[in-house]
């Protein structure tokens, strides 16, 4: 059974994805220490908080260094979910410009509504449906307009040719970027239900 | 499009669920484990969880009780009851909250709010707001499950939680709880009116009619609900295709 390593920096929701992870047929392991990511054989990177704090919780413990080593050196395919899939960013504005952990293109900016529609409520939270790129296997099996569960006020922006789903949110908003082994979703497949638990099943099986 | 939520409201006192009438006479509904585990298997949008003992009896957040719920609980969860200092809500957070409602806790120190967003981010904190309809038909803000007045207009507090960093408000109506007559569709129109961040309307319904109201007049993002779901053999599927044929978006998956 391959073992998903957990990273634990502090903030985060952990139960949830541990159980959603288990349900769907892999080994959880959640752990603070940098070093338990040489036995994984995927990561997953998940977050609630502030990006700034969670950055400086992820320095301190040495997985700034260790989380693109493992994903960039030695292949380890990883998912951020949420701000983790902001920390995986180029750079964060949330409590000042902080830099990121640059495994993906793209700056994490503050939403903001769309002059058209400036009644839009802010933070972006529930059920919205998102249209994925039909090639990349993250998505196998979810067709378009599957609603998926959103609850954030920062987006990644820029994320251009990694863009691997959009939902229709103050604009176009990036839903998941990614590209090979590296993936990431701003909304909670863990929260998602049937659609979340295919997405995990389709990144367990990467 | 962005889906309006049906919630249903779970309320846990000592070691089971109730529910009650104006935020009193508490009739027992069953334990919590069960009611989650269904709501899990029929994929409800999302579950709020509220500890009514936690504040009056001065108690901190059950985090144990929450965290076994939450391992059953594939679905967003907002746990609330007893919240009053920071490290309470990254407990609820770690546990498998994914918001933590903040009620009494805030009004006796607004400062929390800006404490925990900071901290946790916006998206993550839920200020409960509950209301009473005076006779005179004023409404003020009532802390303590509902049993404290606190002079507080509703409008004025929602705007100074959403400076302070809120995320989200529920919006509860005292007089209104478990009299199945309606929301207090004006108290949510005028919260809704004068503040940007979502707004849940709990307290009233019904009926399905009274959440495509509270949703049509009212302004409200997601309704709540609990007597609803727990009295009569309406559920929150039947009310979202009631709502979807209404044209309203709904997720109906």
């Amino acid at each position: 059974m391959q073992e998903v390593v957990i990273v634990d920096y502090g903030l985060c929701n952990l139960d949830s994805i541990a159980r959603a992870i288990e349900e769907c047929g892999a080994r959880s392991f959640v752990t603070a220490k940098a070093a338990d990511l040489d036995d994984a054989d995927k990561i997953v990177l998940p977050g609630v908080g502030s990006f700034r704090q969670a950055m400086a919780n992820l320095t301190e413990a040495g997985f700034d260094r260790a989380l693109p080593e493992a994903v960039c050196e030695r292949q380890v395919p990883i998912l951020g979910i949420c701000l983790g899939m902001h920390l995986m960013a180029q750079s964060g504005s949330e409590g000042g410009d902080t830099a990121g952990l640059g495994l993906l293109s793209g700056d994490v900016k503050r939403m903001t509504p769309l002059e058209s529609n400036s009644r839009v409520r802010l933070p972006h939270i529930g059920w919205n449906d998102v249209s994925p790129r039909p090639d990349f296997p993250l998505f196998d099996g979810i067709d378009e307009g599957t609603d998926f569960y959103f609850v954030h006020g920062y987006r990644v922006e820029g994320a251009d040719a990694e863009v691997l789903a959009t939902v229709d949110y103050c604009g176009t908003t990036t839903a998941s970027a990614g590209r090979d082994h590296v993936m990431a979703v701003q909304f909670h497949p863990e929260k998602s239900q049937t659609a979340g638990f295919r997405l995990l099943k389709n990144f367990l099986a990467y | 499009m962005l889906k309006h939520r049906i919630m249903p409201i779970l309320l846990f006192k000592e070691v089971g669920l109730v529910k009650g009438v104006g935020f009193d006479s508490w009739r027992r509904v069953g334990t919590a484990m069960q009611a989650v585990k269904v709501y899990n298997m029929r994929q409800v949008d999302e579950l709020v969880f509220l500890d009514i003992a936690a504040t009056p009896g001065g108690a901190a957040p059950d985090f144990q009780q929450i965290d076994e719920l939450a391992d059953v609980c594939f679905m967003p969860m907002t746990v609330g009851g007893g919240v009053r200092s920071v490290g309470h809500v990254r407990e609820l957070l770690a546990v498998g909250a994914d918001k933590v409602s903040l009620n009494t806790g805030a009004i006796e120190n607004p400062g929390l709010i800006e404490e925990a967003a900071g901290r946790f981010g916006s998206q993550c904190v839920t200020i409960s707001i509950d209301v009473r309809r005076e006779a005179d038909g004023s409404v003020q803000v009532m802390s303590h499950c509902g049993r404290q007045a606190t002079g507080l207009d509703p409008v004025v507090w929602a705007r100074r939680v959403e400076a302070l960093g809120a995320g989200e408000i529920l919006l509860g109506s005292v007089d209104r709880d478990g009299t199945m007559a309606g929301y207090d569709i004006e108290a949510v129109r005028a919260v809704a009116d004068a503040v940007g961040v979502p707004v849940i309307a709990s307290g009233g319904a019904g009926s399905y009619e009274h959440m495509a109201e509270v949703i049509e007049v009212g302004g409200a993002d997601a309704v709540a609900a609990a007597s609803i779901f727990h009295f009569t053999e309406m559920t929150p599927k039947g009310a979202k295709r009631f709502l979807g044929e209404r044209g309203l978006p709904v997720r109906l998956s």
